[in-house]
């Protein structure tokens, strides 16, 4: 299976209040909480790490979850975000536009 | 207020974050509206290092919110790098201008920016009434075609009506108007003190009949009527006042000026210190005026605890009752509005009519009897809080 890679979008408000991440999508201003594992996700999220490598270090490390049930999980909450229009995903490396 | 945003508000009050900022970026401005509260010279605004510095404190502080308002905020240079800068550390960016300033190329870079709203005041959809409220002929013009470059770009526009006597009869035409070019529409009837404390420009708020009509006026009116019409149920239990807080201003919000001053908002100049002597989060955690403003609840309010309207009905703003001389005291023009709304004489009213006989906002001082409210709904979506 090809690696994912994921890269914030930069047309979003975001902010951590209390270790949960706040994003307003600009696009259409709804606003999205994240979790706080959903909120490591987000900030490892810099196009250049595989998904699967960001679970392992930002999710599995440091909340003990089991890594094929973490990596399902994240897949599903990428999968989400995109769809809002939050989060870019693709299967190449994803180049940071200035 | 969606529910996730009521969610996050109680949580950054709970955790003691300044989730919404107003941060004036210049008191200069291109117009000279006939009802603006400031004065426009520049009395040393914070530099552009300055400014980018207290946006990283505020970052840091979990400000999630951020309004750049003025004068006019196009009149600074370094605009454009003040937001860009703003937008770089993830702030929901909104807006306050006239637009006059944004041609295309500006559209262009405000575009860019994915900003949450740009609001633009139009004050008549008559180049005759708008301009004479501006003092600065065109200005309508110029408005409304930055107006359509904006909205055909996809910038969220929302358009802040003012109302006052002069400009009172126009208010549907600005509505409309809205509805033509694409832009929300919001309005607000409310004329304040200068900053200053200064009263001189309240004689130009709409009379208690025009504030009846725009109350009631089922075209301006949300989603809950049920709730606008309700009567009062009386004053709050001494329990519940004990756990009510008059607003946001200090809990999760606050005010800078464009000379680093920090207030608990714009409407409510008590100075709390200056990010040039003290950082941002100093100021909003250990300043003696922010912790005051904090520590009241409607419990500490003699007049509107004891007032039918203290349980919910009215929607004090405390900065208004600060420049009235109180900030634990009723604040007048929200007695006002109250009893228009729902018939029921507030008691800041009578307290007041002892202390002032004569009225400068033009208004009946003496309580008129109460009325049936009639069928009226909800509030119309006014400006502030
Ligand atoms: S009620 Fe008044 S002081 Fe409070 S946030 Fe609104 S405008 Fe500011
Ligand atoms: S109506 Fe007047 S007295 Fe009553 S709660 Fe509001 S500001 Fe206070």
């Amino acid at each position: 299976m090809s690696p994912v890679y994921i890269a914030r979008v930069k047309e979003v408000a975001a902010r951590s209040i209390g270790g949960e991440m706040m994003i307003m999508s600009a696009r259409d201003s709804m606003l999205f909480s994240l979790n706080e594992t959903a909120t490591a996700i987000w900030q490892a999220a810099d196009g250049a790490t595989p998904l699967a490598e960001i679970v392992q270090r930002s999710v599995c490390a440091r909340f003990e979850v089991d890594a094929a049930t973490a990596l399902r999980d994240a897949e599903e909450l990428v999968e989400g975000l995109a769809q809002h229009g939050i989060l870019k995903v693709s299967n190449l490396p994803i180049e940071e536009t200035p | 207020m969606s529910a996730l945003i009521q969610e996050m508000s109680d949580k950054a009050q709970r955790l003691g974050i300044p989730l919404g900022v107003q941060f004036d970026l210049t008191y200069r401005c291109n117009e000279r509206c006939v009802h603006c509260y400031l004065d426009h010279d520049d009395r040393d605004e914070m530099t552009t290092a300055e400014i980018k510095d207290l946006l990283e404190q505020m970052a840091e502080a979990g400000v999630f919110f951020l309004t750049f308002s003025g004068g006019e905020i196009m009149m600074r240079r370094d605009f454009f790098a003040i937001v860009e800068h703003a937008r770089r550390l993830s702030f929901c960016v909104k807006l306050k201008t006239n637009a006059v300033m944004i041609h295309r190329s500006e559209a262009d870079r405000i575009q860019a920016l994915a900003l949450d709203s740009v609001q633009i005041s139009v004050y008549s959809h008559r180049a005759e009434v708008h301009d004479t409220i501006t003092r600065l002929p065109g200005s309508l013009k110029r408005t409304i075609e930055a107006v359509r470059l904006l909205v055909e770009r996809g910038v969220k526009v929302v358009f802040a009506n003012v109302l006052m006597r002069d400009n009172f009869a126009d208010y549907s035409g600005v509505q409309a108007l809205a509805a033509e070019v694409g832009a929300e529409f919001t309005i607000d009837p409310t004329i304040t003190p200068k900053i200053d404390g200064n009263r001189s420009i309240l004689g130009l708020n709409i009379d208690r009949a025009q504030l009846q009509q725009v109350l009631r006026d089922p075209s301006l009116l949300g989603a809950s009527p049920e709730e606008f019409c309700a009567l009062p149920d009386g004053p709050p239990a001494p329990q519940d006042a004990q756990l009510m807080l008059p607003c946001s201003a200090s809990h999760t919000f606050c005010y800078v000026s464009p000379y680093g001053d920090v207030c608990p908002c714009v409407q409510f100049p008590l100075l709390a210190g200056n990010v040039r002597t003290t950082r941002f989060l100093d100021i909003w955690h250990h300043s003696p005026q922010m912790k005051e403003v904090r520590s009241i609840t409607l419990s500490d309010l003699p007049v509107c605890s004891s007032c039918a309207h203290g349980g919910g009905t009215c929607s004090r703003c405390p900065g208004l009752a600060y420049m009235e001389g109180d900030m634990r005291g009723p604040s007048h023009q929200d007695c006002e509005k109250t009893f228009v709304r729902t018939g029921v004489a507030p008691t800041g009213w009578r307290v007041r009519c002892e202390a002032h006989p004569v009225d400068e906002t033009g208004a009946d001082p003496q309580p008129p009897p109460a009325q049936d409210p009639g069928p009226i709904a909800s509030s119309p979506p006014v400006n502030g809080c």
